[in-house]
């Protein structure tokens, strides 16, 4: 009997082990009949691993022109004048809804990404593109708050100990992240074009600011470093960086479990692209678990592939570090922004700024 | 008139065009743009868009003017700081024996443009901060033992301002003072005024328009300071430049900017009109 115990508690041992590192995973492969095809890529500055393009292009027998922008209203601008020739960009998310409303983008054949079936689910469906006609994940990341670990010594939960803090605060200088939380605590719509409850939010958000000293565009995380302020809205990149750079406990990043905005990048493909068959291809070969573990530990961004996830092949350290990865059940609570039109976005603007200045009163 | 005069009047008017062409397509014309934006929409993006409305005004006479209060307030703070430093200092340079020592201490005071007016006005994040330079002495010298909460408010924003335009008070004083003749100085004197009443009676009417020209310096580029509040102040020292340059960046609002520049421009305007008028009035008797 007690040998039995024992090899039952060795099998249970292992059992784990074999799974974490997936002996089993087969290489994606390449379907038949694209060799000698070319296929243009348009992405984001330093937003890809080193080996994924020429891995791809050794599995299909293609070649791959790979070219750069550094904004969406730079790509936007580019495609609106014609597409130049691109079979993929990698678009936001309010960029993926302006450029379907402007038919700028071709539907996705699902059934030539088989690999769809391995995103997170969360991810899927955002208010920008609900039936992902037109987009899928590539790579995504969250507002929420770095702060100091010696200020909130145990840890941040709730919006409202940023609200409370007795100390300063920097915001963000993203004016429809900030409207949303603000909209999501109040019971609204985050993306709400409503004037009475963009007011509302603008309201609730001014009785909440008195201890903003900063509406920080860009450098948030400077503040928090520097120690002029205990807590930051940010986006979870900024505050890794710096959580990364120290190599210490000082810092922390958490989302607040009300929820708060996601941002997720995506593969789409351009109107009039040459090669609409292969660019989908692509897309299911980022969507293999390998290749979307080895962009995620060379770019250290969240993955949406919850196969690259689970299969253990993306680092320990990216994968357990919550400025990239939040815990699973906070992702259901996240809202991403949509683009709400002209005269919404003015209403937002003027709030914005009746915002910033009843702040400082 | 002779025809060398009316040549060289020709001359004039010809050599003067290209500059007039220059004003002309590179201020007048762009004013113009901004004075008819500023009476346009709001469309997508931000640009201006038919068709007009006054709306923009209403806005900035409106919230807006919280700030624009608080943008000349701060401005005319400044200004009156600077001269209560700049004057003394004027005078002590212009009125040293040694010329030498004179070009040292015009030298130092315009020294610090030698480094970009950013970096500068950075340096005062970390002077002024919680955990800076300045708290630092005074909490080991046992002063204070909290921090003084100086960064991100308005008082950083004046330290900023004032030391950013002082010499701009300084130099045209200096250029008042220095062609002063100190023998009305006796002359005052002599006929039983006192030191102060000397001052009051004699150096200071006749150094006023040395005063004038710093005060229109500094006032003028205060109001409309971007840099300054932008890294000092924080949300309670934001100031119209700051909500000016929200308007023209991102999604903004570029025909409420427009608005926002032509009253910032109408108070400099009067500021200026004050100063002319001030000037004439002194030239005058």
């Amino acid at each position: 009997m007690k040998k039995l115990l024992l090899v039952l508690s060795l099998v249970l041992m292992l059992v784990p082990l074999a799974g974490g590192q997936d002996m089993e995973h087969e290489p994606w492969s390449c379907p038949e009949g694209y060799e000698g095809q070319t296929l243009s890529i348009f992405n984001w500055s330093t937003y890809i691993a080193m080996d994924t393009v020429p891995n791809f292009e050794e599995a299909c027998g293609v070649t791959v022109n790979y070219d750069i922008y550094e904004s969406n209203e730079s790509m936007l601008a580019r495609i609106r004048q014609g597409n130049p020739g691109y079979d993929i960009v990698v678009p936001s998310g309010s960029t993926v809804q302006r450029m379907s409303e402007e038919m700028l983008l071709v539907p996705l054949d699902l059934d030539m990404i088989p690999n769809v079936a391995n995103l997170i689910p969360d991810l899927m469906g955002q208010a920008y593109d609900p039936d992902n006609t037109y987009s899928l994940p590539y790579q995504w990341g969250t507002v929420g708050l770095g702060y100091s670990t010696e200020a909130f010594p145990d840890g941040i939960t709730s919006w409202d100990q940023v609200w409370d803090h007795d100390g300063s605060v920097a915001w963000l200088d993203d004016r429809q992240a900030m409207f949303g939380v603000a909209h999501i605590l109040l019971g609204q719509d985050p993306n709400s074009t409503d004037p009475d409850e963009i007011n509302a939010a603008r309201d609730f958000l001014v009785e909440r600011g008195g201890n903003v000293v900063a509406v920080a565009a860009d450098d948030g995380q400077v503040l928090l470093e520097r120690g002029e302020v205990d807590v930051a809205i940010e986006y979870n990149g900024d505050i890794s960086q710096i959580i990364a750079e120290c190599e210490c406990e000082d810092y922390a990043y958490a989302i607040p479990e009300e929820g708060s905005n996601v941002w997720i990048d995506n593969l789409s493909i351009p109107v009039d692209a040459p090669n609409p068959e292969l660019a989908m291809v692509f897309i299911d070969y980022i969507l293999d678990a390998k290749v979307g573990a080895d962009l995620t530990n060379y770019i250290a961004y969240a993955s949406p592939n919850q196969a690259s996830i689970e299969s253990g092949f993306i680092d320990e350290e990216i994968l357990n570090d919550p400025a990239i990865f939040p815990p699973e059940e906070q992702l259901a609570n996240l809202f991403s922004i949509i683009d709400v039109g002209a005269e919404a976005e003015e209403l937002y603007n003027n709030a914005w700024d009746e915002l910033l200045i009843l702040l400082g009163q | 008139m002779s025809e060398r005069i009316r040549s060289m009047r020709r001359n004039g008017t010809f050599l003067a065009l290209p500059t007039t062409l220059w004003l002309l397509v590179f201020f007048v014309l762009p004013l113009v743009i901004v004075l008819v934006v500023s009476f346009m929409s709001r469309g997508r993006g931000g640009v201006a868009i038919m068709p007009l409305t006054i709306g923009h005004y209403q806005r900035t006479f409106g919230i807006f003017s919280i700030i624009l209060w608080r943008s000349i307030g701060l401005a005319a703070m400044t200004t009156v700081v600077c001269l209560l430093a700049g004057y003394p200092l004027a005078f002590f340079i212009s009125t040293r024996r040694s010329r030498l020592f004179q070009q040292i201490t015009l030298f130092l005071v315009i020294l610090p443009f030698w480094t970009n007016f950013l970096i500068r006005t950075y340096a005062w994040r970390i002077l002024l901060g919680d955990e800076g330079a300045i708290n630092g002495v005074l909490i080991s010298l046992g002063l204070i033992s909290e921090p003084l909460k100086m960064l991100n408010t308005q008082f950083a924003v004046l330290v900023g301002l004032v030391y950013g335009f002082l010499p701009f008070m300084v130099l045209p004083i200096y250029a008042s003072v220095e062609r002063f003749n100190f023998r009305y100085v006796d002359a005052a004197h002599d006929l039983g005024a006192n030191d102060v009443r000397a001052f009051v009676r004699v150096v200071l009417p006749l150094t006023l328009p040395g005063v004038l020209a710093g005060c229109a310096l500094v006032f003028i580029p205060s109001v409309g300071a971007f840099v300054t509040p932008d890294l000092l102040g924080g949300t309670k020292g934001l100031m119209i430049g700051n909500l000016i340059n929200n308007q023209f960046g991102g999604s903004g609002n570029m025909p409420l900017g427009s608005a926002l520049s032509i009253v910032m421009m109408a108070v400099v305007m009067l500021s200026l009109v004050i100063y002319l008028l001030a000037n004439r009035r002194e030239r005058g008797t």
